[in-house]
This record gives C-alpha cells, sequence and structure tokens, in this order.
C-alpha cells in the first residue's frame, strides 16, 4: 500500500543529494533563507517520509492512544484554529442550530451521501477522553462523542481507488476571489478508518461549541492539532491530493506544515 | 582501531632516558567521525529545537499544559513606559532578562518579543514548520549516528578498554586527586594522559547512557504516534508535558556539558586535542620534572 502522493517518493539520486544537502547545511552561516529551498526541501521531506514509515510500522496493529479518566478532562481546553467562522453563511446555520446544516460525503464513493445532524446522531457513536496535542506544543484532555469516520464511510461505501478522505470546512482563513482560502484536512485510509477516528458533535458530554469547530469536527488522535478539521461540512474520498487546493493536503501543508501529523 | 595503545612516533625515551614527547593514535575513525557528525546535529537540534519551544514558551508538569494553567517556566514580555521588557518567570519568581530571552534586538537594534532570540534559533523567524522539519530530520541523523557509534564502541572494545573506569581509577584517594587537579585546571601528562580521567570517564558515561538515552525517549514521549504504539513512555517520564519538560532541561544539561567540555579542550591543549578529534594524531606530553 502506497501512503503518500507518488511526488514525494525520492529516486536514489534525489536522495544522495538530499543527504550531502543536509550534511552541508551547517557549512553555510545564515543559512535561514534557503534552510527550506529545494536541495534542503528534498531532504526535510525524506525526514518526514522515514518517521511517518517507522510509525506506521509500530502502529501495524492499530492500537487505541490513551484514554483519560474523567477527572482530568481540561477545564478549559484551548480552541485550536478558528474560533468562530466569518461570514454570514456561517452565522445563518449556526442561529438555526445548523438545522440547515447537510455533511457532504462524496467523491470515490459508491453513494453519495447528504447527512443531518441528526442523521449523524442516529448512527453509532462512540465516546472517547483523549489528549489534544498541538504543534505549538500545549496539550489539553477533553471528552468526544461522535460517529466513527468508518461508519461514515462504509455508509458512502468506498470506491477500490480511494486512498485520502479530504474535510472541507466552513472556515475561510485567507479571503480570496476565488475562495479557495477556506481550511481542509486530509489523511489516508490508515487513519480514516481507526476506531478512534470520529466525527465529533458533541464535547465533554455538551453540544460541541462554535469555537471547537460546530457542529462537526474530526478526532484523529495519533495526529497533532491542525489535522483534526473543524467545522466540517463536505467529505470527499479522493485517489491523490494534488488537485486540491495547492496540492498538499491540507491548508497548512500548503503553507509550509508537515501532512504527517504523527510527531 | 586499538584507539589509545597504538605507538606511531618515537619511543617515549630519548638516548639518556629523558623523558619525551610521543605520538599516539588517540582516536578511531569511527569515533572521529561520529563525534563531528553529532556535533552538528546537537547544534542544530539544539536551535531548531528552540525554535520550536518559541512557539509556546511554558514548560508544565504532567498530562496537560496551556495557557492559563500553572506553569514551571515561561518567558514572556511586557511594555513598561513605552519599553519592551523581557521576563523569564521560574517558578513563580519573575527576572528581567531583556536583550536576550523575551525581549531581544535585531540586526538594526530593534526589539523582538520572542522567547529565544533570533540568532539562537533556526529558522531565524518564527517559522514554525520549517523548525519542526528540521528538528525532526536531524533526530534521524542524531539517532542513526549515536547507533553507529554505540555499534563500533560496543564491538571494538572502545566502551570497555576506554570508557569505564579501571579499578585503579575508582580509589577515593585518586578521585580526590583528580578532583584537586580539575579544579586547578591542570591537565594530565605522560602515562596518566594515556587513558580518559575519572571525572572524564564518568562524565561520558552519564551523557551517553544517561542524557542523550534521555533525550530521545522524551522527544519520543512527544508524539501522538509513537504513544498511541508505545503508551508506557507516558509512565515513565509522567505525561506528555513532563517528557516537554524533561526533554527542555535535558537539552540544558548537553548544553552545560559542551561548555565545560570545550573549555576542558582549551585549557589542556587545545591544538593538541583538536588534531586527536580530526586526524586521530595526539601528542603526549612528557611528565613534569619532579
Amino acid at each position: 500500500m502506497k501512503l503518500r502522493p507518488r511526488r514525494r517518493l525520492l529516486s536514489r539520486r534525489q536522495l544522495l543529494t538530499a543527504g550531502v544537502a543536509t550534511a552541508g547545511s551547517a557549512l553555510l552561516a545564515g543559512c535561514d533563507d534557503i534552510a527550506g529551498g529545494p536541495p534542503f526541501r528534498a531532504a526535510l521531506d525524506f525526514g518526514e517520509l522515514l518517521s511517518m514509515r517507522l510509525q506506521r510500522l509500530l502502529l501495524a496493529h492499530q492500537p487505541l492512544v490513551r484514554e483519560y479518566p474523567a477527572e482530568l478532562i481540561s477545564a478549559d481546553f484551548p480552541p485550536n484554529g478558528t474560533e468562530m467562522p466569518a461570514g454570514f453563511s456561517y452565522f445563518e446555520l449556526m442561529i438555526s442550530q445548523f438545522a440547515r446544516w447537510r455533511l457532504t460525503v462524496d467523491g470515490l464513493v459508491e453513494n453519495t451521501l447528504s447527512l443531518s445532524l441528526d442523521e449523524l446522531k442516529a448512527m453509532p457513536a462512540r465516546t472517547q477522553i483523549t489528549q489534544h496535542n498541538c504543534d505549538e506544543g500545549w496539550t489539553a484532555i477533553g471528552q468526544w462523542t461522535g460517529v466513527p469516520l468508518a461508519h461514515v464511510l462504509r455508509q458512502a461505501g468506498l470506491k477500490p481507488e480511494a486512498r485520502y478522505i479530504v474535510f472541507h470546512c466552513l472556515d475561510e482563513m485567507v479571503r480570496t476571489p476565488d475562495r479557495s482560502g477556506f481550511y481542509y484536512e486530509s489523511i489516508d485510509l490508515f487513519d480514516a478508518l481507526h476506531p478512534q477516528t470520529i466525527l465529533a458533535y458533541e464535547m465533554n458530554g455538551s453540544t460541541l461549541p462554535v469555537r471547537h469547530g460546530a457542529p462537526l469536527r474530526l478526532r484523529v488522535e495519533r495526529h497533532v492539532g491542525y489535522k483534526h478539521a473543524k467545522f466540517i461540512t463536505r467529505i470527499q474520498a479522493v485517489e491523490r491530493l494534488d488537485r486540491i487546493g495547492r496540492g498538499k493536503g491540507g491548508f497548512w501543508e500548503d503553507r509550509g506544515y508537515q501532512w504527517y501529523g504523527g510527531i | 582501531m586499538v584507539a589509545f595503545a597504538m605507538t606511531i612516533g618515537s619511543p617515549p625515551t630519548d638516548e639518556q632516558g629523558a623523558p619525551q614527547r610521543e605520538v599516539i593514535h588517540r582516536h578511531s575513525l569511527a569515533v572521529r567521525l561520529t563525534h563531528w557528525i553529532n556535533v552538528l546535529c546537537l547544534a542544530l537540534l539544539l536551535m531548531s529545537g528552540l525554535a520550536i519551544f518559541n512557539a509556546h514558551p511554558m514548560l508544565y508538569w504532567g498530562h496537560t499544559g496551556y495557557r492559563g494553567m500553572p506553569f514551571l517556566l515561561g518567558i514572556g514580555s511586557k511594555t513598561d513606559n513605552g519599553r519592551a521588557v523581557g521576563i523569564t518567570r521560574i517558578a513563580d519568581v519573575d527576572f528581567d532578562t531583556t536583550g536576550v530571552l523575551g525581549v531581544s534586538y535585531d540586526g538594526n537594534g530593534r526589539a523582538q518579543r520572542r522567547a529565544f532570540p533570533s540568532w539562537l534559533t533556526l529558522p531565524s523567524n518564527a517559522a514554525l514548520a520549517l523548525a519542526r522539519d528540521w528538528h525532526f530530520l536531524l533526530a534521524w541523523l542524531f539517532v542513526l549516528n549515536g547507533a553507529v557509534y554505540l555499534g563500533f564502541s560496543l564491538v571494538s572494545g572502545h566502551v570497555r578498554r576506554d570508557l569505564l573506569p579501571n579499578a585503579d581509577q575508582l580509589r577515593a584517594r585518586h578521585v580526590l586527586s583528580e578532583i584537586w587537579d580539575h579544579l586547578r585546571l591542570r591537565a594530565p601528562r605522560g602515562e596518566a594522559d594515556r587513558r580518559y580521567n575519572i571525572l572524564q570517564k564518568f562524565t561520558y558515561l552519564l551523557v551517553l547512557f544517561g542524557l542523550l538515552p534521555v533525550m530521545v525517549l522524551s522527544g519520543l514521549t512527544m508524539s501522538p504516534a509513537v504513544t498511541a504504539a508505545a503508551p508506557l513512555l507516558f509512565d515513565l517520564l509522567g505525561g506528555r508535558q513532563s517528557a516537554r519538560t524533561i526533554h527542555f532541561i535535558t537539552a540544558n544539561l548537553l548544553v552545560l556539558f559542551v561548555l565545560v567540555h570545550v573549555l576542558q579542550v582549551l585549557v589542556s591543549g587545545a591544538f593538541n586535542r583538536m588534531r586527536a578529534m580530526i586526524t586521530g594524531r595526539y601528542v603526549i606530553r612528557p611528565e613534569r620534572a619532579s
């Protein structure tokens, strides 16, 4: 099973170049401007690939992440990213308590779905008390209730070509005329089908607050914070990521962050 | 291969039997190579690590930690009469660290509000994504290099022969005299210089089998994927935030080690010792005439 987009795989020559580039990097004083430049980029991407391969090996039997007792739930769990999507369309959904909100499941699926919040809540639910790890370094513990993503994907019926699940969100991070600045994220099937990967609509026993991504957010527990897409409106199954957004698999990934968020 | 015993140069005495300079082969190629790769890794790991730390310049204990929770160490800034003041708070005591921590100055003398100054971080700007990229790539290089060193050292006998203390070095009298020599910055000569001294051996063993493994384990404990595979790490280190704090403290201890290590090189014949770690050749100076 190929886990990454093909473009990420390196040839032997690129690897060699990457290795030499890395070794030479320290010799360059003030290498700042080029620290993220093309020769280093290849080496840095190779590091990400190594980490992902090793971690996937360690996780091959799909263990669950640690779940915590209720008394360890953080009193004031900080919001990660957007706290309130701008724009009238989200406001409208919010004041109607998301009655008109729908989750679209499309792409490489047998049946395109359009699900209301009530329909999602009628599906089998999972509740878990887990730790949220922001890549900045802070962590908090919260209780999440939602539908296992695997269940929704089974309902839609993934086509055999589907390899990634993309989450399209309602929060517009950057305002552009072509409206391409919305938050989005993606994970592969290894994470999408994990039992603790859920579409959460409840936090700490109450309706998911707006600042934590109402009406629906992703919990993908083996990844750092930015992978946990909030304000989800559409789930798309795809074969490759390079035709979505700027092609790196997520809003932050398009701006330099690693696609693999296991560290 | 035999690091300390091989004599390259002249025998230790001249015709009159007076002691002479002797050139020995001190460090094997494997030790020299892995040493310098390690220098590169630790320097860049430190700098990229500080850049990551700057994204959330606070340390906590236990599982969780975020703004608003009690913290052990925090670096921030405040404005005092229009002037930016850097504050480092350790266990509720504030220190003014303007110029280095909290507030530092760029090339044009403009105040920048950042925990560690830009000249100490990689990259120098606040680019968390790139800092993480560098840190994790270098961690790989560091671990692989360390594995090569450890494998070589165990197989070749470097650990047993050169690093483990000899029985005579463990006598209290000997240890005390070594401490006294160190306090006077008196470098060993002659026979005593053929092996590492006892304080040196203790320190190297502590770094190799203490600090560096703790660095790797506490680093791994911060990865949500690794702790999913090995939740035991949480119990070992006391939680994700404890691991982060231990990672930070241990990094500081390594910096302290490097400072002392470099100081020792400087006061005990810098040229000779640098040459030994680059070419392997090392001159044993004769004993002082008594």
